[in-house]
């Protein structure tokens, strides 16, 4: 394959990563935006939507399209809902104390991923996808006899791969217009904007964190369902989607939504590309240290605007 | 007796019975002591930052990991001797240290904590990627015979025994004298209240970075020590993990206090010790205690004695 074909197959796997984690880092930086809590169990709710698609796959049965849109539904409820009673019996009674909050949570992320562990066992399992089939690409060139057309051999996708990157979009438009269309948007707005303001304004701010947790988990929850027919759901996934994530809302600019979304897509797609052309490891090497030195120099994010 | 006397008696107290068990304890209580003892030295490190100076750090692992594999490196490809070996490695703990110091600090809160997990991921993957030398995951074994200290050959129990007392006694004199020193008060003053402290005309930039500086140091000493005495040096040991375990052992044994690193360590390592009897998945324990900790008992163990018993304890 040329270089051309060789960057459009690494886009096209890109794209893929960055609608995945745009839904998982937007589920994050809802809750960091409103509630002001870094919640680093993030990966483990993302890890718990895949291994509860899979349950629901497993026990629905059938067309393998059946148990999946099952699994798109019943996981992120199942984990938003779980997400919710975590934020109501530890992180209210610790009052939102951002450092304690952070201890707390990471205790959250060993005790799901060690509960999945002694359940859902050491096994990486596979979910059927819906649908899937292969659809080769053709390549345009400019040759020595004018305009050509070809299908270089290796330039495919998969009709699933493209109907990720479209429910996700779907999703995040969705979520767009709840903030910005409907009236539990405008609380939880409100509740960013001033807690105390809105507490006074008889908006029940403690209802309205515990709804921003659940829906900041389900949204992770929703990203593993679109990802598990082509990754496989494993206890330990979700190490790689939480540091992803993080990359994508600090770089995005914390707490800001079309921050993370254009950060996911950019994160998302440089991801692919690099990993193409040199090692994986040293693009999260580079990575890391990037937000690391991003939220030294440049703390309100390289997209975003310093707010007072 | 005045606060300073009673202090005196038990941490010393505590040293001699540490000292002592060594002629008494059963060979498996007796290895696993002498682990505790170094990982409480990375403890208290941790603890001077985390403890004293307010500083929520998730990075001390690349402190942990600068020490061992400064050490291990140098045995293994340069061909040094322990003593030199341990010295680099301590060295390169107090750089990485004030490297880190001299970025993370300008940052605050929520942010700083950030800004060291992300540059201690930074080092882990750095650690994987230079594979060839490091062996990556894998790991790499210093033999026996690297091991030998002025004569004295650590990979025999006993001799790794005093070996980690003496560690664990310097590490918490230090931290004794530092809190007892202006320096340390100075410290303790940043950590209630750093607006005050910089309106009072101290340079309150400084004292964060040498507390950083000796917490990192002392994190590598551990490091260092115990990738010699144990014989191993990991990538593990430079995961997240190792950032998290110092945090957890001072938040039970007692954040700000001096025996609160010992206290936390031994009481951790027993119960995952004896969970592991029961389940693999001993990191649920962790998890476990890290929540309840933070709701019940954010003073820790040492804490609470303190807070309801011994006031004078430092």
């Amino acid at each position: 394959m040329e270089l051309g074909p060789y960057i459009l197959l690494a886009s096209l796997e890109g794209a893929v990563t960055a609608a995945v984690l745009a839904l998982t880092a937007v589920g994050l930086s809802l809750v960091f935006g409103v509630m002001r809590v870094v919640n680093i169990a993030h990966g483990e709710f993302f890890m718990l939507g895949a291994v509860i698609a899979w349950f629901v796959a497993q026990t629905v049965g059938g067309h393998p399209a059946l148990g999946f849109v099952a699994a798109l539904v019943i996981a992120p409820l199942v984990v938003g809902g779980i997400a919710a009673a975590a934020d109501m019996t530890i992180l209210k009674r610790l009052d939102y104390d951002p450092e304690r909050t952070i201890v707390a949570t990471i205790g959250l992320l060993y005790i799901i991923q060690q509960l999945t562990l002694m359940t859902y066992g050491p096994e990486a399992r596979p979910v059927e996808a819906p649908f899937n089939q292969r659809l080769a690409l053709p390549w345009f060139e400019w040759g020595e006899e004018g305009f050509e057309f070809y299908f270089p051999w290796g330039l495919s996708t998969t009709t699933y791969k493209l109907a990720v990157i479209v429910a996700a979009g779907v999703v995040l438009v969705g979520v767009w217009l709840m903030m910005a269309r409907t009236r539990i948007g405008l609380l939880m707005r409100a509740t960013q904007a001033d807690r105390d303001m809105a507490l006074a304004f008889g908006i029940p701010v403690e209802r309205v964190y515990a709804l921003v947790f659940g829906i900041g988990a389900a949204l992770a929850a929703l990203a593993a369902v679109l990802i598990v027919p082509i990754q496989q759901a494993h206890y330990l996934m979700g190490a790689d989607p939480l540091l992803l994530s993080f990359i994508v809302v600090i770089i995005g600019g914390l707490g800001s939504l079309p921050g993370t979304v254009v950060a996911a897509i950019f994160i998302g797609l440089s991801d692919g590309i690099i990993s193409v052309f040199f090692s994986p490891t040293l693009a999260k090497i580079l990575a890391t240290l990037l937000v690391g030195l991003v939220l030294v120099f440049r703390p309100q994010g390289l997209f975003g605007t310093r707010s007072s | 007796m005045s606060a300073t006397a009673k202090s005196l008696t038990l941490h010393l107290g505590l040293l001699a019975v540490l000292l002592a068990l060594q002629f008494v304890l059963p060979a498996y209580h007796h290895g696993n002591l002498a682990r505790i003892m170094v990982l409480a030295s990375y403890a208290v490190g941790y603890n001077i930052l985390f403890g004293y100076t307010g500083l929520l750090s998730l990075g001390h692992a690349l402190f942990f990991a600068a020490g061992m594999y400064g050490m291990g490196l140098t045995i293994q490809h340069a061909g040094f001797t322990p003593a030199p070996a341990l010295i680099v490695g301590i060295l390169a703990g107090a750089v990485v240290a004030a490297g880190l110091a001299l970025l993370a600090l300008r940052t605050t809160g929520v942010a700083f904590l950030i800004v060291t997990l992300m540059f201690a991921q930074a080092g882990y993957l750095t650690i994987l990627y230079f594979g060839e030398y490091t062996r990556g995951d894998e790991g790499f074994v210093i033999q026996a015979f690297d091991r030998m200290l002025w004569g004295i050959d650590l990979s025999n129990p006993e001799n790794r025994y005093f070996a980690a007392w003496g560690l664990f006694a310097v590490c918490l004199l230090i931290c004794l004298r530092l809190v007892r020193a202006p320096f340390g008060k100075t410290l303790v003053a940043i950590r209630e209240n750093e607006e005050r402290v910089r309106m009072l005309g101290y340079n309150t930039f400084a004292h964060k970075l040498g507390a950083m500086v000796i917490s990192g140091t002392i994190s590598a000493a551990a490091g260092a020590f115990y990738g010699l005495l144990f014989g191993y040096a990991g990538a593990s040991f430079a995961s997240v993990q190792y950032s998290i375990f110092p945090l957890l052992w001072v938040l039970l044994g007692g954040a700000g206090t001096v025996l609160g690193p010992f206290v936390g360590t031994l009481f951790m390592f027993y119960l995952i010790d004896l969970s592991s009897g029961i389940t693999t998945a001993y990191l649920l324990i962790v998890g476990l205690a890290l929540v309840l900790l933070t709701l019940f008992a954010p003073q820790g163990l040492t804490g609470e004695l303190r807070r309801r018993v011994w006031r004078w304890l430092p």
